[in-house]
């Protein structure tokens, strides 16, 4: 292990460590615009060159390996002076707009040309113009600002797998461009504007919304899928403006799907903000006490059994437990979180979990993925899999539709029953599975969700068996979810009780007439039609599907709106924290489902969140161990029977609109008709 | 020069002929496999030799026979002003204007090109015979200045001696690459003036009796060693 000396202080760092890494390692920081702790080094804006002794000239401390013996300075006259002109170079072409930027004050160049920048400057011809350019829905352009950092076409090609950005031109005439300026197609593509150091590429819908200083930040978890990346909420006034990503290497690393960023302005739309009582067919604003009021008459006295509750994918798990215990009180054990209908036995949490957990994707060295479709299921999830693709050594084979995950994969063919032959060993990729030092297993919900989904988990559990995918200190039995509610409703028993009735049930027996009320939490994802004549209560905060049907609507707060406990896909427990208040008269979820208890006399006890959080931490411990991933244990679970052949439906199919928030946002509404139906008119150059 | 880009009038499409698919092949099997990118630059080349200049389905079909995505290869592409984004005249005239050329009067026979075929630069003439172009350093700055047609390089031109070219070329004449003063490659203009006579050859010398000497020192050396201390 080399030792330096950094600006004073001994440091001992492995080899092959940048001089860069090291001095971050004591503290020492060094300014920087093209080097990324998760990109390729570039080594080309210059910025970070430091003084080392012995060495004629300064040195690009981003690219330079460290040496025994090193004595660096970072902060000399030398060092100082030779970023003083790079900086005067970058601001050569660099307009001075800073008052109309959108990056202004939070920008790199503006916060390192305080501490380098001369106040005028030796280059007295024109400053350069660029045309800006098209790159979809999301971002927006000013390539006059471009200092050529090149991150996002580095961000683009390694992290997102969507080789489309490059530098075309040289020179003073170089241009970042997306390959004939056609939108730049990824689920990730928002990340390239927090990764640009200048106003280059901003945030398009967030253009000329907010100053950084005027917002108010609030820590958070995504609930747009089951990743439960962790994000920033800004919020000014009532309205959250951005939605920002926090790093959390065992989760998102520092990535943000796009759907996650940008679907908040949903939030401001279609918004249930008073409660509504169904009069003579149609929906009428009513007070709380008239909306529970109706609920009372038509509920209290009612034989539990004729009682149905379903609860949606965005739901906290606060909210849930709630519902859980007034169904209870009720006695109705007719409760269902899986409101797609997925196979999942709540009984055993191994066999629901990512039991390898996120970042055991990158020990993994075999993976089967079996009807999943991680790029439009977890976006940053799959870019954790093409992060460990690119290490080398990774085999990855498919059973399902073909479709382009962003690295390379085998595609074992679309029919579930394949799955059959790997588990008996017949099938070759069984080999592969064995042979492999880390195998993992990835089971999406098209497979679980089909009518021999049982059938499939049980066959995913013995080819977990038979191939040694759970072994000695790994499990790589892995259960991909698409919502954020699922394993906190599975964890909480969210699930039929004795007798009870599934999702499935639930709808037929509200066909049959056999169930009589069907309480909707944020459900909007079942069938609307096969309610049939039931009492249909949604609480919500959308007026999407379930409200649609509803004869009681009740306003509920939106992930923005609401303290509230999510468990993503590998089981981890987390909390985001309210940053805005729900709008009208709409309440948290679990304060309304206390307040109408009391109104059925059956009072839940519990009148503050603490106290919920404690009846949470009650029903399953692992809701007491807040940001941390408690290992399931590996017991018996699944039904095996035979697979049909056949393919599998995928939940996913509009990557931008698969929740009421996304489905009433504006900005993926522009996605959806970009990416999805093909095309916008924006497209130039010969597209069409 | 400016920003380089596609230009807005494209072919259908693009295919390597069988002569230029076959070079290309062998191109490719240079690079050690998984490594045929690298054949990116040859390819280009032999884009521009077929079409005349490089096309966006020629990126596209590069882009796919080297597996690489388009933008790379359009990024090579824009990035060497040796290729055409556009269509040239048949007969392609680029001027070097760098510095050395330019101290050695390439404004004249930028002029010259301008008078002779009616065209500015960047331009192809009507009936699209000529284009003409400015050259960045051509690397022949001994010949300054140079004119590139075609392949070759023409060189030690003026304003006179451009006008005479571009005349013969008019008339459908070919001409002759190198230097059209008549000087050798790069040698100097004129009369040789240092190093006229030719050099005397090394001298034999004989070491016999040096060697010699050095012996008996070192024996005298030796003996004196060996020799009791008194």
């Amino acid at each position: 292990m080399p030792k330096l000396t950094i600006d004073g202080i001994a440091v001992e760092v492995p080899p092959n460590t940048t001089i860069l890494q090291a001095a971050e390692s004591v503290g020492v920081e060094i300014p920087r615009f093209c080097y990324h702790d998760r990109l390729s080094i570039a080594g080309n804006c210059r910025m970070c060159l430091v003084d080392v002794e012995k060495s004629p000239k300064p040195v690009a401390s981003c690219a330079m390996p460290v040496g025994e013996g090193m004595v660096v300075h970072t902060k000399s006259e030398r060092a100082n002076k030779a970023r003083g002109g790079v900086m005067e170079f970058l601001l050569i072409n660099h307009p001075l707009d800073c008052p109309i930027c959108d990056q202004a004050g939070e920008c790199d160049l503006q916060d390192q040309a305080m501490a380098y920048g001369f106040d005028r400057g030796s280059f007295h011809e024109n400053k350069r113009a660029v045309r800006d350019k098209y790159m979809g829905p999301v971002v927006e352009t000013v390539m006059t600002r471009c200092i050529h950092c090149t991150r996002c076409v580095r961000f683009a090609t390694e992290v997102a797998g969507v080789p489309q950005l490059g530098a075309t031109g040289r020179g003073e005439d170089m241009e970042i461009t997306t390959y004939l300026e056609g939108a730049l197609a990824s689920e990730l593509s928002g990340n390239v504007v927090d990764l640009c150091p200048v106003g280059a590429l901003t945030s398009k819908p967030y253009a000329f919304n907010a100053r950084p200083w005027e917002l108010r930040k609030t820590e958070s978890v995504d609930v747009m899928d089951a990743v439960g990346t962790n994000v920033r909420l800004d919020a000014r006034g009532r309205q959250v403006m951005r939605v920002l990503p926090r790093v959390n290497e065992d989760v998102n690393e520092e990535w943000l799907a796009d759907k996650s960023r940008h679907a908040i302005d949903g939030l401001r739309y279609q918004r249930l903000d008073k409660p509504y009582i169904r009069k003579n067919g149609k929906l009428t604003a009513a007070s709380w006490d008239e909306a529970f009021a109706a609920i009372i008459a038509k509920v209290k006295g009612m034989n539990g059994a004729k009682i149905a509750a379903i609860a949606g994918d965005t739901v906290d798990a606060e909210a849930m437990i709630a519902l859980k215990d007034l169904m209870t009180a009720l006695g109705s054990s007719n409760l269902d979180c899986r409101q797609d209908g997925a196979a999942l036995d709540a009984s055993v949490r191994a066999s629901y979990l990512f039991n390898s957990t996120i970042a055991g994707i990158e020990q993994a060295d075999a993976i089967l993925i079996v009807g999943a479709n991680p790029r439009k299921e977890a976006p940053v999830l799959n870019a954790r899999i093409r992060k460990r693709y690119l290490r080398g050594g990774l085999q990855v084979a498919v059973i399902g539709d073909a479709q382009d995950l962003t690295y390379k994969l085998e595609n074992l063919g679309a029919d579930a029953s394949i799955l059959a032959k790997i588990a008996d060993g017949s099938h070759p990729f069984a080999a592969t599975l064995k042979a492999a030092k880390k195998p993992m297993i990835i089971v999406g919900m098209a497979a679980l969700t089909r009518t021999d989904g049982a059938a499939i988990l049980a066959a995913a559990k013995s080819v977990a068996d038979n191939c040694g995918v759970v072994k000695d200190g790994w499990n790589g039995f892995n259960v991909l979810h698409t919502a954020a509610a699922r394993v906190g409703g599975l964890d909480l028993g969210f699930v039929p009780g004795a007798g009870g009735k599934d999702v499935r049930g639930i709808l037929a027996g509200a066909t049959s007439g056999e169930i009589e009320v069907v309480y909707l939490l944020g459900a909007d994802e079942i069938d609307t039609a096969k309610l049939g004549k039931a009492f249909v209560i949604y609480q919500g905060h959308h007026g999407d599907r379930g409200a649609h049907r509803a004869d009681v609507v009740l306003p509920g707060a939106a992930y923005t709106e609401k303290d509230g406990t999510y468990v993503n896909t590998e089981g981890r427990v987390q909390r985001g924290l309210r940053a805005v208040f729900a709008p009208g008269d709409a309440r948290e979820d679990w304060t309304i489902i206390r307040a109408l208890s009391e109104k059925f006399g059956k009072t839940l006890p519990y009148d503050n969140i603490a106290q919920v959080r404690a009846r949470l931490a009650y029903v399953n411990p692992t809701f007491a161990g807040v940001d941390k991933v408690m290992p399931a244990e590996w017991k018996a679970f699944g039904v095996s029977g035979a697979i049909a052949a056949g393919g599998f439906v995928y939940p996913v199919q509009n990557y931008y609109m698969t929740d009421p928030i996304s489905r009433a946002s504006r900005t993926m509404a522009q996605c959806t008709e970009e990416f999805v139906l093909g095309g916008s008119k924006q497209v130039t150059g010969t597209h069409g | 020069m400016s920003t380089r880009a596609l230009a807005k009038e494209q072919p259908a499409s693009f295919a390597f002929n069988a002569d230029y698919t076959a070079q290309l092949n062998r191109i490719i099997a240079k690079y050690p496999a998984g490594r045929q990118a690298s054949a990116v630059i040859p390819a280009l080349d032999l884009a521009q030799r077929q079409e005349g200049w490089v096309t966006k389905p020629a990126v596209e079909e590069i882009a796919k026979i080297l597996g690489m995505a388009p933008i790379r290869v359009l990024e090579v592409a824009t990035f060497y002003t040796m290729f055409n984004l556009s269509p040239v005249g048949k007969t392609h005239v680029q001027v070097c204007t760098s510095l050395s050329c330019w101290l050695r009067g390439s404004n004249d026979v930028v002029k010259a090109c301008k008078e002779k075929l009616g065209i500015g630069m960047g331009e192809v003439s009507a009936d699209g015979k000529f284009s003409l172009a400015e050259l960045e350093c051509s690397g022949a700055c001994v010949n300054a200045p140079v004119l590139q047609i075609g392949d070759d390089y023409i060189e030690d031109v003026d304003y006179a001696s451009t006008s005479k070219l571009l005349d013969a070329l008019k008339r459908g004449e070919s001409v002759k690459a190198g230097s059209v003063t008549g000087r050798d490659g790069s040698a100097p203009a004129g009369d040789v003036i240092t190093l006229g006579e030719n050099p005397t050859p090394p001298q034999k010398q004989d070491f016999t009796a040096a060697k010699a000497a050095f012996e008996k020192a070192k024996a005298e050396a030796a003996a004196k060693a060996a020799a009791p201390k008194a």
